[in-house]
């Protein structure tokens, strides 16, 4: 059963993720990239990372989606439409494209997976469903990082500030020389 | 057959390759931003799947910081496009090449 839900929803989430690449209006590549994250969060909680699958929904679907349509709306290039890839552009993408796929599929042939530990491993329930584990982790061995990660976004929070309002003043001067 | 690890590294492969594909064939920087953050959740879902695996939670809270700058890049990011814009009426990559010679 479990099987039948992973291969939908890496069918799905592989699709629409083809669909980001290939569509040629910049919303519809939106909303591919909507329904994989919704793929990729089903497939989240089949790993039994809950918190982390609410969490995808909410921080990329809800917040990073919606962002992405509304630049879309705000540059009024009405989605924009692609000119036809050049050959050249495709041969040598596929080529970098099966390199790569190539190069994880090498590292992992030999790799030392233990695959009968693996197989255990899974079996066993996941301890980590409930919510306290993030917060003694986060709280207690991940406290710096948490500590950096919040001065991170308030100097992206500054940053985009200083960029908008900028521009803004370099347009006043412009209007005013103009006048 | 029942679902391992590899199918879901497999899985994050693959996609991260469509998302290298995607910002090395687009033109739009929107949409090159979008498979760039493709590529971030497909190095998410291998973090989710070796956590499960290992029965580690680290991997978890790991996912969480990614989505943490992932949140605050794509701000930064997105008002860059749009200074960009304002400044050269164009987000087509092919046509911002005034560093080119």
């Amino acid at each position: 059963m479990s099987e039948t839900i992973f291969y939908i929803f890496a069918f799905i989430v592989a699709a629409s993720a083809l669909g980001v690449v290939a569509n040629h209006n910049a919303v519809a590549s939106a909303l591919s990239f909507f329904v994989c994250l919704c793929g990729i969060s089903v497939l989240f909680a089949m790993l039994d990372a809950y918190l982390l699958a609410f969490l995808l929904i909410l921080v990329y679907a809800g917040a990073v989606v919606a962002l992405f349509l509304f630049i879309i709306m705000l540059l009024d290039m009405h989605g924009g439409d692609r000119p036809p890839f050049g050959k050249m552009t495709i041969v040598s993408g596929v080529i970098a494209g099966t390199l790569l796929v190539l190069g994880v599929v090498t590292f992992l042939a030999r790799g030392q997976f233990s695959t009968d530990a693996l197989a255990l491993a899974r079996q066993a329930p996941s301890l980590f469903t409930d919510l306290k584990f993030y917060g003694v982790k986060l709280f207690t061995s991940y406290m710096l990082p948490v500590q950096l990660v919040g001065f991170l976004l308030l100097t992206g929070m500054l940053g985009v500030i200083v960029i908008s309002k900028k521009q803004d003043e370099e347009g006043k001067k412009a209007e005013g020389l103009k006048d | 057959m029942t679902i391992g690890l590899y199918h879901y590294i497999a899985l994050a492969v693959i996609l991260f390759a469509i998302g290298f594909l995607g910002v090395l064939l687009r033109k739009n920087t929107l949409v090159i931003y979008m498979c760039l953050e493709l590529m971030l959740v497909a190095a998410t879902l291998a973090l989710v799947a070796f956590s499960r695996y290992n029965g580690a939670i680290e991997g978890n809270v790991f996912v969480f910081f990614i989505l943490t700058v992932a949140a605050a890049e794509v701000a930064v990011g997105l008002a860059i496009v749009v200074a960009l814009f304002r400044k050269r009426g164009t987000v087509d990559v092919a046509k911002l090449n005034a560093l080119k010679n």
